[in-house]
């Protein structure tokens, strides 16, 4: 792999890495991790297959989008700028499609029609916060605990909707992690 | 012909424009705590229920645009978000606030994986917060839910696309593109009465 002859090469070949990816990566980042990975490992040969098992089990600890994992690839690449260079390469382009249809979607609104596209969508919209509730438990192979945490924070939400999501997340951080220190 | 007043929708009334340090605090903070997962549900929250700046049916419909639309599903809905609000800077704004904190904060932790990955109460304090992250979604799950259950198509949809993706596992894109228009043309504005 010798296309590092230059200042910008790892920059440029982190944005043609990440620019397809991120036109293509619906859902979010676990749409592209397998792809990402033959790329960064065997292609390119930017960090080991171990190496990128570490990168992704850090991005699901961090805050962020799971595609946060091309911050860190970038990071391990060219530091910092890397880093930098790789989020927007990820993030930029999905963001200027999402602004184009918002764009048209907004210039109508107040249309009857537009109206009854929103109503027609926000069933939707509503079936995949289910189903992502589902998904994220699946993922993090959670128990009756998490089922009980996240029914508990809905429930508290009904009854008192002005409460912060601070609040319920912190409480969630402390039960959980009380209950990490006892003996198994 | 198509003159039949939008039954639901607020009226347009002239507002001062959402300043853009209110729309990038509102994402700062969601971008910080966005472990394991969206917040969607926490975007509805800050953006229909606290500050009143859409509706729910906006944001909902925001929502399925973001998962059909590639990238990740809250910066997508940020971005909507902010677009609706004030127009590309308000994208822009929404975007890098939501994912600023976050660049950031994971290569921290990267710096200080060796350390972080000995302490098991700080991974049970993160599947915690990813926990009560899905009851926040759940709750707009159940707003959502109860908004639609007064009509049959919608209700059909809803129930359909969560059989869909979130049971069968069948792939997001050609499900909504089949119950989408099913679903529009159960509500779509008939030219007498409103069904």
């Amino acid at each position: 792999m010798d296309d590092n002859n230059g200042f910008f090469a790892p920059y440029l070949a982190l944005v043609a890495v990440l620019v397809p990816f991120s036109l293509v990566a619906i859902g979010g980042g676990p749409a592209i991790f397998a792809p990402l990975q033959h790329e960064s490992v065997d292609v390119r040969h930017w960090l080991s297959a171990r190496e990128f098992i570490e990168l992704f089990a850090i991005a699901r600890v961090a805050p962020g989008p799971g595609s946060m994992l091309s911050t860190l690839i970038g990071w391990k690449v060219a530091g910092w700028s890397g880093a930098l260079v790789a989020t927007l390469a990820m993030f930029v382009p999905s963001s200027i499609l999402c602004v184009g249809v918002a764009r048209v979607w907004s210039r109508y609104r107040g249309r009857a029609w537009h109206h009854a596209l929103e109503e027609g969508l926000a069933p939707i919209g509503t079936g995949l916060m289910f189903a992502g509730a589902l998904a994220i438990f699946r993922l993090a192979d959670a128990g009756p605990l998490a089922w009980g945490t996240a029914a508990a924070v809905a429930a508290m939400l009904t009854w008192r909707p002005r409460t912060h999501p601070f609040i319920l997340l912190g409480m969630g951080a402390a039960l959980f992690a009380l209950l990490s220190l006892l003996p198994a | 012909m198509t003159s039949i007043p939008a039954p639901t929708s607020p009226a347009h009334t002239p507002t001062p424009p959402i300043p853009l340090s209110a729309i990038l605090k509102t994402f700062f903070w969601i971008g910080f705590f966005s472990f394991g997962g969206g917040l969607s549900g926490w975007i509805h929250r800050e953006v229909v229920q606290r500050h009143r700046w859409m509706t729910d049916d906006e944001v909902l419909a925001g929502i399925a645009l973001a998962q059909v639309l590639p990238g990740a599903n809250v910066t997508n809905l940020a971005v909507f978000v902010g677009n609706r609000l004030r127009g590309i800077p308000g994208a822009a704004v929404a975007l890098s606030a939501m994912i600023g904190g976050p660049m950031v904060l994971c290569i921290l932790v990267l710096l200080a994986y060796g350390t972080i990955s000995q302490i098991p109460v700080l991974h049970g304090a993160v599947d915690g917060v990813a926990a009560a992250a899905v009851g926040l979604n759940l709750r707009i799950g159940i707003v959502g839910a109860t908004r639609v259950v007064r009509r049959i198509g919608p209700t059909i949809a809803m129930l359909a696309t969560f059989i869909a993706v979130g049971i069968l596992h069948w792939p997001l894109v050609p499900v909504v593109l089949v119950i989408a228009p099913l679903s529009i043309a159960s509500v779509w504005p008939r030219r007498s009465a409103h069904g």
